[in-house]
């Protein structure tokens, strides 16, 4: 080992993208991808969880009043929601293999269903927090007949609040990482991480909702 | 005049003057240069915390109002100096400095598994201390702990402070995440898992309670501010909330963070001892297997926090047996760093004075603990200065005194030049003699029931806190002293570091000093155990 100077040279770098981004071969590439994103939606759960866990405790000191303010949430919208994010998720899997078989223009127009139904969740979402403004059981705006809900409704806004910020973070992300390299042919039989990545934290946001839904509108 | 000319020219290109310039440094996805950046962040608000931590002292140097006139502007300047110290300086201490320097050399990788991500963490990190820095103009005064309800009624920027703490934590959660996947996917060929050294090992337990845990404070806090803002009825009681919840919801975290700034201590301390005892690490797998039990034991201790916050005695007892189980785990690595020093070739380095300085100092912080987690006892000393002399001991005895032992043990490799024995071993004895001085004295005013957080007290108090005050002075002094030692060396010192100076087997020092922008020339194979010193089998560097 002579102590002379290293040429930082690395021929496998395309021009113009600063040499150690790519200092792995595509195999431990992908693979430290995917272990990253799955670390990454376990973190997810995690803080999701604490929520969760208020919820139970709520539940237990104000039970009557969860049980009551849970009849005041739009089932019938809450449960055509979740049947869009269950079609969002089917779309993403789609995606997956058409990338896995090179098929950019699937991944277009998979990835692009699912942002739609994205789309319509918010939209319904939206329309469910409108409707309980008007009724004055919306921070800020409360009614006082309805302010023993408050434990409930401050859960259910936290709760549905932030997974609506997820819907919105995994549309970008499917846009993003997944339709405008595809709309430039990037993706192949041996490269197709991001599409892969993205549709799994899809599916993250999704089964996020098939547990609100039912603790929230359902069970109350 | 031929010869120096010609030595300048074929000055070895390293990581630090392939590329100039200050905007090569903001962008560089370099895991070397990205340590320097948050180095530089954190010791800065190192330096903040510190200052608002004599100011406290001088406070209490004598009974009665000294330079602080009311009890709010007391209780700012501790919260500062908790909020300084813990979120923007301990927490990512040495995980995001030295761990980023050193996790890709040590496993033999060019760098971490997602460099990108981990410029992106740096800038994360600044955004939050920005936030933090913003919620300055009306300083919090709810302690770091920002306990409800009177954080969520009290008229301080709790808000901004919270949000700060939780972008502060998502940094942590992409660096602690960014380190799983590197140590998982990037060892170089040969190198096992049982090969790895001790420091990558801690590192790797860190990340996995920074994964684990931080997300889980990061939503309290964001509960806080939803309390705040719109009433949202989790943890204020007036509004049917529990304020017990938050705090089991903020210890959860808060307990396992602890590991987090004390576990890459050990991993340094494990490097350091068997280095200067010439002797290979005593025990190498329980150290291993140690580390990760207290991971694993720390995420179910969390409530011995809370005895005397009305849990029930099942769930009390519960807390504290499990609680004296951590004593095991820290007591199997006492044992392996004594053991490998006895009988070893011992030589006093700086770098090994700060390592004993630690192996003493977290004996008195475990056994002071074992003492709170007795019900009886804690109910006792809960909320004295018990627990802060405690706690001190814990994170600045062991977090702190690590990294300051690591930025010396790597310092040649980090910027290439060798610093003053003689100046670094004075004020090593200032700061140690200063701690102890702080801190022994807080343990007494502790047992004779002196409350933390008071901003006066009786007279009959004074003589120990005088002496803590001088002690923090003292201590206060090292610190700085060390520092600039160490910053000066950097920027002016002559004396080049050679490629290994202290004939470790460790790979970081295997490349030059310091290391090239790739790390090694070629990717290195590992073919034995870390520490084979002075043993048949070792190599004879």
């Amino acid at each position: 080992m002579s102590a002379v100077a290293h040429p930082i040279v690395d021929h496998n770098v395309p021009a113009g993208e600063p040499p150690h981004i790519h200092h792995m071969d595509t195999q431990t590439a992908y693979g430290a991808a995917k272990l990253g994103m799955w670390l990454f939606l376990g973190t997810e759960i995690l803080l999701f969880a604490v929520m969760f866990c208020s919820f139970a405790v709520m539940r237990y000191y104000h039970l009557a009043e969860f049980h009551d303010a849970s009849k005041h949430l739009n089932l019938w919208a809450g449960g055509f929601n979740t049947i869009v994010l269950l079609i969002s998720s089917f779309t993403a899997a789609v995606a997956v293999t058409k990338a896995q078989k090179g098929d950019n223009a699937g991944v277009v127009k998979n990835f692009g269903i699912s942002i739609v139904c994205g789309l319509i969740f918010l939209c319904v979402k939206g329309y469910e927090y409108f409707e309980k403004a008007h009724h004055g059981m919306f921070p800020f705006v409360w009614n006082s007949d309805f302010y023993h809900y408050k434990n409930f409704l401050g859960l259910y806004f936290c709760m549905s609040g932030l997974h609506a910020l997820h819907v919105i973070i995994g549309m970008a992300l499917l846009y993003w990482y997944g339709i405008r390299p595809a709309m430039n042919n990037r993706f192949s039989g041996k490269y197709y991480t991001p599409v892969e990545l993205g549709a799994l934290y899809w599916h993250l946001v999704d089964l996020i909702w098939i547990y609100l839904f039912p603790l929230l509108y359902l069970v109350g | 005049m031929s010869a120096h000319a010609s030595a300048a020219v074929t000055e070895e290109l390293n990581y630090l003057n392939w590329q100039k310039g200050i905007w090569s440094w903001l962008t560089s996805t370099d895991h070397k240069r990205i340590c320097f950046l948050y180095l530089y962040a954190i010791l800065f608000f190192f330096l903040a915390g510190g200052v608002a931590a004599l100011l406290v002292r001088t406070e209490l140097a004598f009974a009665g109002p000294q330079i602080i006139t009311d009890p709010h502007t007391y209780n700012v300047l501790f919260t500062m100096h908790g909020v300084f110290m813990i979120f923007l300086f301990v927490v990512p201490g040495i995980p995001a400095t030295l761990g980023n320097f050193l996790i890709p050399l040590m496993i033999g990788a060019k760098d971490v598994a997602f460099p990108r991500l981990n410029l992106f963490s740096w800038y994360v990190y600044m955004i939050g201390a920005a936030i933090g820095a913003v919620a300055m103009f009306n300083p919090i005064d709810t302690g770091w702990t920002f306990y409800a309800p009177y954080s969520t009624t009290t008229g301080t920027s709790v808000s901004l402070m919270v949000f700060a703490a939780f972008v502060l934590g998502f940094s942590s959660i992409l660096t602690g995440l960014n380190f799983i996947v590197t140590i998982h996917q990037l060892r170089a060929p040969g190198m096992t898992w049982m090969r790895l050294p001790v420091f990558v090992w801690a590192s790797y337990a860190t990340a996995v309670i920074q994964t684990v845990a931080t997300p889980v404070v990061g939503m309290t806090l964001l509960l806080i501010i939803a309390e705040r803002w719109f009433g949202a009825g989790i943890f204020d009681p007036s509004k049917g909330g529990d304020p017990v919840l938050m705090e089991h919801l903020f210890w959860f975290y808060s307990h396992p963070v602890v590991y987090i700034m004390v576990l890459p201590a050990f991993g340094v301390v494990g490097e350091i001892i068997p280095v200067f005892s010439r002797k290979p690490l005593f025990g190498y797998k329980m150290v291993v297997v140690s580390s990760m039990a207290i991971a694993a034991v720390g995420f179910i201790v969390w409530a011995h926090h809370m005895f005397v916050a009305g849990i029930s005695d099942f769930s009390a007892k519960f807390f504290s047996i499990v609680t004296f189980l951590v004593a095991i785990p820290t007591a199997i690595k006492v044992f392996n760093w004594v053991s490998t020093m006895y009988k070893g070739s011992i030589s006093f380095k700086t770098p090994m004075l700060y390592a004993m300085a630690f192996v003493f100092l977290f004996m008195v912080a475990g056994t002071t603990g074992i003492y709170l987690a007795m019900l009886g006892v804690d109910v006792y000393y809960h909320d004295t200065y018990f627990v802060v002399a405690h706690f001190h001991y814990t994170i600045q005895g062991g977090a702190v005194i690590g990294l300051i032992a690591a930025l010396h043990y790597w310092f040649p490799k980090m910027t290439g030049k060798m610093y003053n024995e003689t100046v670094s071993k004075f004020a090593f004895a200032a700061l140690f003699i200063g701690f102890n001085l702080t801190f022994i004295p807080q343990f007494m005013l502790g047992m004779n029931g002196m409350p933390r957080r008071y901003y006066d007290y009786p007279a009959e108090y004074q003589t120990l806190h005088t002496i803590s005050t001088l002690g923090a002075y003292l201590n206060g002094f090292g610190y700085s002293f060390a520092l600039v030692n160490l910053l000066w060396t950097a920027l002016f010192g002559k004396v080049k570091a050679p490629r290994n100076p202290y004939n470790s087997h460790s790979l970081e020092w295997q490349t030059q000093s310091p290391p090239i922008h790739e790390n090694f020339a070629e990717i290195p194979v590992v073919t034995e155990e870390p520490y084979n010193y002075g043993t048949p089998t070792g190599r004879g560097h």
